[in-house]
């Protein structure tokens, strides 16, 4: 099972690296991982994809919790939330094929952030659905490379858990 | 008032109690090594080289409850401890480890001496601080006695870049802690407690299992009260080894890969497993799946990872063993009009037929010393009250299952890790923690010579610590793998043609040292030892080379597959037959 797993933590040097390690360490997996600094600039969050059955996630959030630098453990699994995705996508269509680019982008309300002569660099911001059949609709047309951001997850208010 | 880092960092160990420190200087030390020059109330004492530092520092710890400390300097001073870091880390054993490092301008400028001890020890710690300004000095220091000695403890290691000891600022003592990632569970769910306490009424065969968090916890007198009110047999896990007396009538021993007969037996023909501060080691479980098949299991710990880790459990309680099994006690002897003596006969009388049925025994032999009957010796001679340490490997198994553990912390052996070379050194730590008791490192030829230059350490602190050498000129847990399970092919574990005379060794540093070659000498070999107060002591036992360890589970095989001596008799009969 695939599970979101939030992780606020002390914003100090080296937590990324007691998380990873754990990680690591243990054989467990990270499909994403995000981080970034939350409203109190002491702590952030790490938004980390991972997989496993119910014993390893189980396992896996309770290894968190145990690291002294991890304030609180959410997955996400448990808890309705919103979650997204950012990709940059940097296609090179055919000359005839550029409008339909366009407005496949325009569809998934996308932006084109850069054009070059024969290149767009689409946005597209979404949760995972949205971003896998956007990127299968415009593979034909030619994909020269692509970033993803990770996902980030927070959780809906006024919703209890599930 | 200004003090420098040095001085702060020997201030702050004052205020945790520390007395003592295990360590070895270096250059980016130096501040630290000359503020202790003069200082009257901590001793640092000085081994020959890190390793046996920090495992010295362990064997301070396990003897005395108390937080170990260790001091080396930067690059291979710190790498030098990971090993004994990593065993402390496996057996939950608090301690504090300051290395140097270099000066915080130049780390990561590969600069002499400088190895990332932070990055490296990071899996091996329960946490680790690299201290990049003096002002955070004490506050660090103070944390990482807190977070090591609470909770499930564990080592913690302090990097501190020269020119932070070097350097000065005004001293604050932080009178609180404030770690809000950090909040250990010390009190069991009461409903889960509740629940624990009927699955102890409903059961008709439980075993409790105990492990190391009985003692570290300090726990053993409510597991002795709750074993004897609710008549549960207790096996110990080789961690859990004095948390109950191993000469009470409802003690199993050990359990697992050389395990008793009677507790591997019990445990699989249980209804329910009590584990109280056990994480289920492979060691002990053998094959997971095949583990107590009738068994609910009840699991307390202070560490929820430990839970559900290895094996299932039915019902966990998070908490301090100590304050579980203090409400445990409370709410099973609420469950009035309780027969437990009724309940309990049939089943405590199985017991006792399955400890008729196979004792622990080995065969003596004439003229030839046998290892077991080394520990049984040392058992009668020390009364049981000795603190005995251990290398890892035959001579472990032989110390677990021929001495009788009745007192806790008493028994310094390397569980999780399997470390050879921590006995001795543990010895020396355990003897400074406890300088009235006897202690004795009960070592085999391969394993005393991985930290054999701590001899020095002893002779110059006049410690009276015992070496037992159980020499039978082989790596004999490999040798006896291979003899089993690789065909006879002795590949790489014959020791004899290169060992010392451990003799002349022991009296070449100034330490006495005796040998017996056959068994009328073993006993007045240890009686000898005993007379000597102010030095240490190497005993040669020339032992059976071909002895090996039963009962023995193979790896992967369930926990009442186990081999026994008279099979392997049989099997080599057969053989010689054929041949």
């Amino acid at each position: 099972m695939r599970h979101t797993i939030s992780v606020l933590v002390e914003n100090k040097f080296g937590v990324l690296s007691r998380v990873s390690g754990l990680f690591s360490g243990r054989g467990y997996n990270i499909e994403s991982l995000s981080v970034g600094e939350t409203i109190d600039p002491s702590t952030s969050v790490m938004t980390i994809v991972t997989t496993g059955d119910d014993l390893v996630v189980e396992q896996i959030t309770k290894q968190l919790n145990k690291l002294i630098d991890v304030i609180k453990v959410t997955d996400y699994m448990e808890v309705d939330h919103v979650e997204r995705e950012m990709v940059l996508i940097k296609v090179a269509p055919r000359k005839d094929d550029r409008t339909e680019v366009l407005q496949l982008t325009e569809i998934f309300r996308g932006r084109i952030v850069d054009s070059g002569p024969t290149t767009y660099t689409i946005e597209i911001t979404g949760n995972e659905d949205k971003i896998t059949a956007f990127i299968e609709l415009i593979k034909p047309f030619g994909i020269k490379e692509f970033v993803r951001t990770g996902k980030v997850a927070i959780a809906r208010e006024g919703v209890k858990k599930k | 008032m200004k003090k420098s880092g040095a001085e702060i960092l020997i201030e702050c160990m004052k205020r945790e109690g520390v007395k003592h420190i295990f360590g070895y200087p270096g250059g980016v030390v130096l501040n630290i090594f000359d503020t202790l020059y003069d200082d009257k109330e901590i001793e640092l004492i000085l081994t020959r080289h890190e390793q046996g530092a920090v495992h010295a520092a362990d064997g301070y710890a396990r003897a005395s409850g108390k937080v170990g400390v260790a001091l080396v300097t930067s690059g291979p001073g710190a790498t030098n401890t990971v090993t004994g870091i990593a065993n402390a880390s496996m057996d939950s054993i608090p301690m504090v480890v300051f290395s140097g490092q270099v000066p915080t301008l130049l780390i990561g400028n590969d600069a002499f001496q400088e190895a990332d001890i932070v990055g490296i020890t990071r899996p091996c710690t329960k946490h680790n601080y690299l201290v990049k300004d003096i002002k955070d000095l004490a506050r660090v220091i103070r944390e990482a006695f807190h977070i090591a000695s609470t909770g499930r403890p564990g080592p913690v290691l302090i990097d501190l870049p020269k020119d932070v000891t070097a350097g000065s600022t005004e001293f604050i003592w932080p009178e609180e802690i404030k770690l809000r990632g950090y909040n250990p569970t010390y009190q069991g769910n009461k409903y889960m407690i509740n629940q624990a306490a009927q699955m102890i009424a409903h059961a008709k065969k439980p075993v409790i299992m105990a492990g190391g968090g009985v003692v570290s916890s300090g726990a053993w007198k409510e597991l002795k009260e709750l074993a004897e009110l609710a008549g549960i047999p207790v096996t110990m896990t080789l961690m859990g080894l004095g948390g109950f007396p191993g000469t009470h009538k409802l003690s199993l021993g050990m359990l697992g890969m050389h395990g008793t007969f009677y507790a591997n037996t019990a445990v699989q023909n249980a209804d329910l497993i009590i584990g109280i501060g056990v994480r289920f080691d492979d060691r002990v479980t053998g094959r997971t799946n095949a583990f107590a098949p009738n068994a609910k299991i009840l699991q307390i710990d202070i560490d929820p990872t430990s839970i559900k880790k290895n094996i299932r459990a039915d019902l966990p309680v998070v908490g301090d063993v100590k304050n579980v099994l203090k409400d445990l006690l409370k709410a099973a002897k609420e469950l009035k009009g309780q027969q437990w003596d009724a309940v309990r006969s049939s089943w405590l009388k199985q017991i006792e037929s399955w400890k008729r049925e196979r004792p622990l025994s080995y065969q003596p032999v004439e003229n030839v010393i046998k290892p077991e009957f080394v520990v049984e010796k040392i058992y009668e001679v020390t009364k049981g009250e000795a603190i005995i340490c251990t290398e890892v490997g035959q001579n472990q198994m032989w110390s677990a299952q021929f001495y009788k553990y009745d007192y806790p912390r008493r028994w310094l052996s390397s569980g999780g890790l399997g470390t050879m070379g921590y006995g001795f050194p543990a010895a020396i730590g355990a003897q400074f923690a406890c300088p009235d008791k006897v202690v004795f490192d009960i070592a085999g030829d391969g394993s005393i010579q991985m930290n054999i230059q701590e001899l020095a350490t002893a002779v110059i602190h006049k410690l009276p610590v015992k070496v037992a050498i159980l020499n039978n000129g082989y790596l004999g847990m490999v040798r006896q793998w291979q003899e089993l399970f690789f065909r006879e092919r002795y590949s790489h574990t014959e020791l004899e043609s290169g060992n010392p005379d451990f003799v002349k060794v022991a009296e070449a540093y100034g330490a006495v040292g005796l040998r017996a070659t056959k068994p009328s000498e073993v006993e007045p070999v240890i009686r000898e030892s005993m007379k000597i107060k102010n030095k240490p002591v190497f005993l040669d036992f020339v032992v059976d080379w071909k002895e090996k360890v039963f009962p023995m589970v193979p790896a992967g095989a369930a926990i009442d597959e186990m081999i026994f001596e008279e099979m392997e008799e049989k099997k080599e009969k057969k053989l010689k037959a054929v041949k």
